[in-house]
């Protein structure tokens, strides 16, 4: 079992339990990937901007490709700048394209490992895009992007704050994919707007894949008819807010979650994180502990801060206070790693 | 010629040893160096051609912009301002 780790202070590998020497050590990884042959890592330099590093030889060696980068700004009264701020999702389809999301809300993709990348103009170009609004960041972003298994030409983003967008001919056109959610933070005639939610994270089954997930801002998400509309999961415990969600890639119906006290309290309930399951369609959840801090916990799970691996097996929890945990047994009882790392990002199996 | 000295801190991710460049502005200077060694470019710059938020220039010892004039005996320093941790 192979994990990356991409935290605030590098990027740590997780090898049979144990953890090898960091890569970037110091510098923010805020997204990795691995593709066929090639390992991508995301690096946010804060003061020389976002940088991209491929390794062909698994992380022995890296050398630094293009950047994602907008196009000259036309003059409008626009706050955003077309600026790239962050890489915050970043994916490969079986052709081999890679796509990456950004801050402040653009989507590109390479199909040349990331020596050039194209903005995905026809996204970017939406009059919709007005209404995006940043969430946690000061400008929105793309924060998933699920490719679908069938038809690599289906694309389904999340944006935060943008609702979801989905496309079903390779980027050439694109719909709101987010009817049925609601948004408590907005006044009443915005509420249902599906162009202002604030899904923090979708995910789509590999196995059926017109089933997807989402923890939004206020409360889980499901779509079983391809993201066309969504239902509210109410079932979920011991709270609806939160960040991360993963979906068994063989079972739509099994679902995790990582839930925090509220918007303005983000904590886990009474001290205690947890990992909230679902094995019948959020119907009911099993709220698991074992082997996680059940006193004093302070830790709050990110958007990516939460991976299952191809087998629907083994599961990676990853938290803002550094720590990580594993589990073999689908959440039934965790493993400690360390409490210790950097503020945890993103994990993601090798597989 | 103007002198161009990058920081330290920048040398970790690409190399950019203190060089001579011609031109009459902090902005011609930088570009004869980016054209040079054109890696530097998008960590002192962003895709819009402005400097990067918590990237400064100093010109002979006064914080400087882009368009600011210098002459043949200037040395220009690229820092990364203390932001951040």
């Amino acid at each position: 079992m192979k994990l990356f780790v991409a935290t605030r202070k590098g990027l740590f590998v997780l090898n049979q339990s144990k953890i090898e020497k960091p890569h970037f050590l110091g510098d923010p990884v805020t997204a990795v990937l691995r593709e066929k042959g090639n390992l991508y890592a995301t690096l946010n330099l804060g003061h020389f901007g976002v940088k991209m590093r491929r390794s062909s030889n698994d992380g022995a060696t890296w050398e630094e490709i293009a950047v994602p980068a907008y196009p000259p700004q036309p003059k409008s009264d626009e706050k955003t700048p077309w600026k790239l701020v962050q890489i915050w999702a970043l994916e490969a389809d079986p052709a081999e394209t890679l796509w990456a999301g950004s801050i402040p809300g653009g989507l590109f993709k390479s199909g040349d490992r990331g020596a050039t990348w194209i903005l995905i103009d026809s996204l970017w170009r939406r009059p919709e895009r007005a209404e995006w609004f940043g969430g946690g960041y000061d400008h929105p972003g793309i924060h998933s992007i699920c490719i679908d298994p069938r038809d690599n030409r289906r694309i389904t983003v999340g944006i935060s704050c943008g609702g979801a967008w989905q496309t079903r001919d390779g980027g050439e056109t694109w719909g709101l994919a987010s009817r049925g959610m609601y948004a408590e933070f907005m006044p009443p005639e915005r509420r249902n707007d599906p162009n202002i939610q604030d899904p923090h994270r979708i995910v789509q089954c590999a196995s059926r894949p017109d089933a997807f997930w989402a923890q939004h801002h206020n409360g889980v998400f499901r779509s079983t008819d391809g993201s066309k509309s969504w239902q509210e999961v109410t079932a979920i415990k011991p709270s609806k807010f939160g960040f991360a969600v993963a979906v068994h890639p063989g079972d739509a119906d099994t679902a995790w979650f990582v839930p925090a006290v509220k918007d303005e309290c983000r904590v886990p309930v009474d001290g205690k994180l947890v990992v909230a399951r679902t094995r019948d369609a959020g119907k009911s959840f099993q709220v698991l502990g074992k082997g996680l801090p059940q006193q004093h916990a302070y830790d709050l799970v990110y958007r990516h801060g939460l991976a299952v691996d191809a087998s629907g097996k083994h599961l990676a929890l990853g938290s803002t206070t550094g720590g990580l945990w594993i589990s073999d047994n689908q959440g039934e009882s965790w493993e400690c790693i360390s409490t210790q790392l950097p503020p945890i990002y993103c994990v993601r199996f090798a597989d | 010629m103007p002198r161009v000295v990058f920081t330290s801190n920048l040398q970790r991710h690409v190399s950019c040893p203190a060089c001579d460049a011609a031109g009459e502005t902090v902005s011609a200077v930088l570009e004869e160096v980016f054209e040079r060694e054109p890696q530097i470019r998008g960590y002192v710059l962003d895709e819009q051609g402005e400097l990067r938020k918590h990237v400064f220039v100093f010109v002979d010892g006064r914080r400087a912009r882009l368009s600011n004039p210098v002459d043949e005996k200037s040395e220009i320093y690229v820092l990364q301002a203390l932001t951040g941790g």
